[in-house]
């Protein structure tokens, strides 16, 4: 039969084995459920099946479009093709301005509606993101 | 003008230099036995050089010299003097400048510091050093000159980001380049002692000293943008899981876990081809690092420079220096497994090996996290982002069997070993987990999760403690940093358990009422400053208790460029922050309205501080100077 340090060292690189898989799949099922999505407003609109999974939507902000009362901010994301209401109870960022860029975080209520959990805006004058710059086409 | 001139031209002779010094290393290295002494002098006068270019370019920013593209790009002639100073890095440029010099100044600094050890090695060291260095200067002065000259000379710069101007993030890139920097000196001599084969535990000893020193300034570094973003970004947190933060922790996971294996190694030569990639390693996400977010690929919170060109060139340096040192590691070294057969399962090596593949675990899933949306945008074009429970989920789990290790490991000894003190350890145990259970009794969901974690942390604390009064620790750095480790998890939990925030837009005179507190936004402020004018929103906190708290945050409009900041108000103290800060909608009356009381956020500055300590001690430490 095989000594002890070699039956030792075959149950280490089982036990290695199995550990590295079993991480893998974690790794790969956790980024499965928490990869959010960017979408821009027309995407939205072809969507066949609204999803319950978190996404982004981007955009600028519609010009007067921002309502704003004690607990809720509301306003409008289009890409200049369509358009999407958002509503959102939170922090805003400095730079959330009508006619600027902005990026929202939250859940579909249906496709044209849209509730936000998170706002990210720009960080500089100068700076589009990238996703919003790509969702406003030439413009 | 004439400081843009000398600054180009210093950087051009100190590219000279470089390659001289890769010809006489080379000749010196065939055939000597005493290092050469005009190789000193060489280095000397290539680290010079960078100082005046370097200088320069300070100087051309003090007197806001516009017909320099990066100092018109960069800075205003209303900027205070010391973002005007600092402004001299905090940009693309500048940056690259300054890793120049620490490039050259550590070189230097090898060079004089390295004593008893082979003069080829240090030769070697050099010429890998050098290799680096050249790619810098290359890639400096072909795609990112900070002496461009501009014509017709502006009249006015288009100042610096106001989000950079602020004492904690203009301190923040030099320490952090420190850190990052002293990896290639691991890097170059790791590299060097393979292919002499010399990797031996006086080798170690002598690294060990560049490890702890990177170690401490990439901890400082990280620290420092932390607490920037906490009161600058005006989200009340201080992690993000950003890409720009998650580049920095990588090397940091790194090089913390070369650090505990260079010990294993010192005392053991065992693990060395292990400390031998975790050198390569640490170095090479220090570059990715600068790539990611000098390249502007990845899109965050602070995107700076956005140039394929340099993108393209970083990569193929990266590569081509990932090439060099696999092939010169799987062509040199010379694992020897004869120590390996006698590796107990209980001893400090193997709970040391444990932790490391955990914090190489984490290490992954940071990384995962941090490339796979570049990948699938590259690939499909989908645009994603990975969200901080991506980071939770994978990671709070394990911390608890790391934080156990942590506990145990320190207490065992080198070889083989029985624990010591069986009685008290377990009293401590059960110390931690009812006192968890206490804290946590009152929690409906993770209620599981939060003891065992709450439990593990408690544990390494009250020992890591008790080790203290009854002088048991067999090192007191190692004792200090891991009880800053204990005290860092401990305030982090009960700050993301116990923090309640309140989000509301109010007009100037309104109350906001909860049950618990009550906001009063009694009065606005208008101030006029050099380069902004601000707006100091005055408000009243009233709790339960109806004590009143005057918390007054401020919004910053900056003239040039034109951005608002918002400045937080913190009150601290030992037990928790108030946090409130103000946003204005532009031509809207309500003010939007974050205020946050957040428990033990003081501590999480202090325990990483004391986590550096640690480190900053063991560097100190006469008896490793052998």
């Amino acid at each position: 039969m095989y000594g002890r340090k070699v039956k030792l060292r075959f149950f280490f690189v089982v036990l290695v084995l199995t550990a590295l898989i079993l991480t893998v799949f974690l790794v790969l099922k956790t980024l499965e459920e928490n990869v959010v999505y960017f979408q821009s407003p027309s995407e939205i609109k072809t969507l066949s099946e609204l999803s319950e999974k978190k996404i982004r939507i981007g955009g600028m902000v519609k010009k007067n479009s921002i309502l704003i009362t004690v607990n809720e901010i509301k306003f409008i994301i289009t890409d200049f093709k369509n358009e999407i209401n958002v509503s959102y109870t939170g922090a805003v960022p400095n730079l959330f301005e009508e006619e600027k860029g902005v990026v929202a975080e939250g859940f579909l209520k249906d496709r044209n509606f849209f509730s936000a959990i998170k706002i990210l805006a720009k960080h500089d004058e100068n700076y589009m993101p990238p996703e919003v710059k790509a969702a406003l086409g030439d413009k | 003008m004439l400081y843009s001139v000398i600054g180009h031209y210093s950087l051009i002779l100190g590219l000279c230099f470089g390659l001289i010094l890769v010809y006489l290393s080379i000749k010196n290295f065939q055939n000597s036995k005493i290092l050469n002494s005009k190789i000193l002098s060489f280095t000397f006068l290539q680290f010079f050089f960078v100082v005046i270019s370097f200088l320069c370019l300070v100087l051309s920013f003090i007197l806001s010299d516009f017909s320099n593209e990066t100092v018109f790009n960069n800075s205003h002639s209303t900027n205070p003097l010391l973002y005007k100073i600092t402004g001299t890095w905090g940009n693309h440029e500048g940056s690259l400048l300054l890793w120049l010099f620490v490039l050259t100044l550590f070189i230097l600094i090898f060079l004089i510091k390295t004593k008893n050890q082979p003069i080829r090695y240090k030769i070697l060291t050099l010429i890998f050093q050098q290799i680096i260095i050249i790619g810098f200067f290359v890639f400096l002065i072909k795609t990112s000159n900070p002496f461009n000259y501009l014509y017709p000379i502006p009249k006015e710069g288009l100042g610096l980001n106001p989000i950079l101007q602020d004492p904690a993030l203009a301190i923040h890139p030099p320490i952090l380049y420190l850190g990052y920097v002293g990896s290639s000196i691991i890097f170059s001599s790791a590299l060097a002692a393979t292919t002499l084969n010399m990797v031996s535990k006086k080798w170690a000893s002598h690294v060990k000293k560049w490890v702890l020193i990177s170690w401490f300034f990439l901890t400082i570094g990280i620290l420092l943008g932390s607490i920037w973003a906490y009161y600058e970004l005006g989200w009340g947190g201080f992690w993000f899981w950003d890409p720009v933060e998650n580049v920095s922790l990588m090397p940091w996971l790194a090089l913390t876990t070369l650090l505990h294996c260079i010990l294993v190694l010192e005392k053991r030569l065992i693990l060395t081809s292990w400390v031998i990639i975790l050198s390569i390693s640490t170095f090479t996400l220090s570059m990715c690092g600068t790539f990611l977010v000098r390249s502007g690929i990845l899109n965050s919170v602070h995107t700076f420079a956005n140039d394929p060109e340099r993108g393209l060139f970083i990569l193929i340096f990266l590569f081509s220096l990932i090439f060099i040192s696999l092939f010169i590691f799987f062509f040199f070294h010379k694992t020897n497994n004869n120590n390996l057969s006698n590796l107990f399962w209980l001893s400090k090596e193997t709970s040391i090996v444990i932790n490391n593949w955990f914090m190489m675990y984490f290490l992954s899933v940071v990384l995962i996290g941090t490339i796979y949306p570049i990948f699938l945008d590259v690939l499909s074009a989908q645009k994603i982002s990975v969200g901080p429970p991506f980071y939770h989920k994978l990671i709070i789990p394990f911390l608890i069997p790391f934080l156990l290790f942590m506990t145990i490991g320190p207490k065992l000894k080198w070889i083989k070993s029985n624990l010591d003190d069986k009685i008290y350890l377990i009293t401590l145990l059960i110390t931690s987990i009812l006192l968890s259970l206490l804290i946590v009794k009152n929690f409906d969901s993770g209620f599981l999760i939060n003891t065992i974690l709450i439990s593990s942390a408690f544990y390494l604390f009250f020992i890591t403690l008790r080790d203290f009064f009854t002088k048991k620790y067999t090192n007191i750095s190692q004792n200090i940093a891991h009880f800053g480790f204990s005290l860092l998890i401990l305030s982090i939990l009960f700050n993301n358990l116990f923090s309640t925030e309140i989000i509301t837009n109010l007009k100037v005179g309104q109350t906001f009422e909860s049950s618990k507190t009550k906001i009063i936004f009694e009065s606005i402020d208008q101030k006029k400053e050099k380069n902004y004018k601000s707006i100091i929103g005055n408000f009243s906190i009233q709790n339960l208790q109806g004590k009143l708290e005057n918390l007054s945050p401020e919004l910053r409009i900056y003239n040039q460029p034109n951005i608002v900041t918002s400045e937080a108000d913190i009150k601290t103290t030992f037990i928790s922050d108030k946090f409130i800060v103000i946003n204005l909608v532009p031509n809207q009356d309500y003010f939007n309205v974050r205020y946050q009381v957040k428990p033990f956020m003081l501590w999480i500055w202090l325990s990483v501080v004391l986590i550096s300590v640690g480190g900053l001690m063991s560097f100190f430490r006469k008896e490793y100077e052998k």
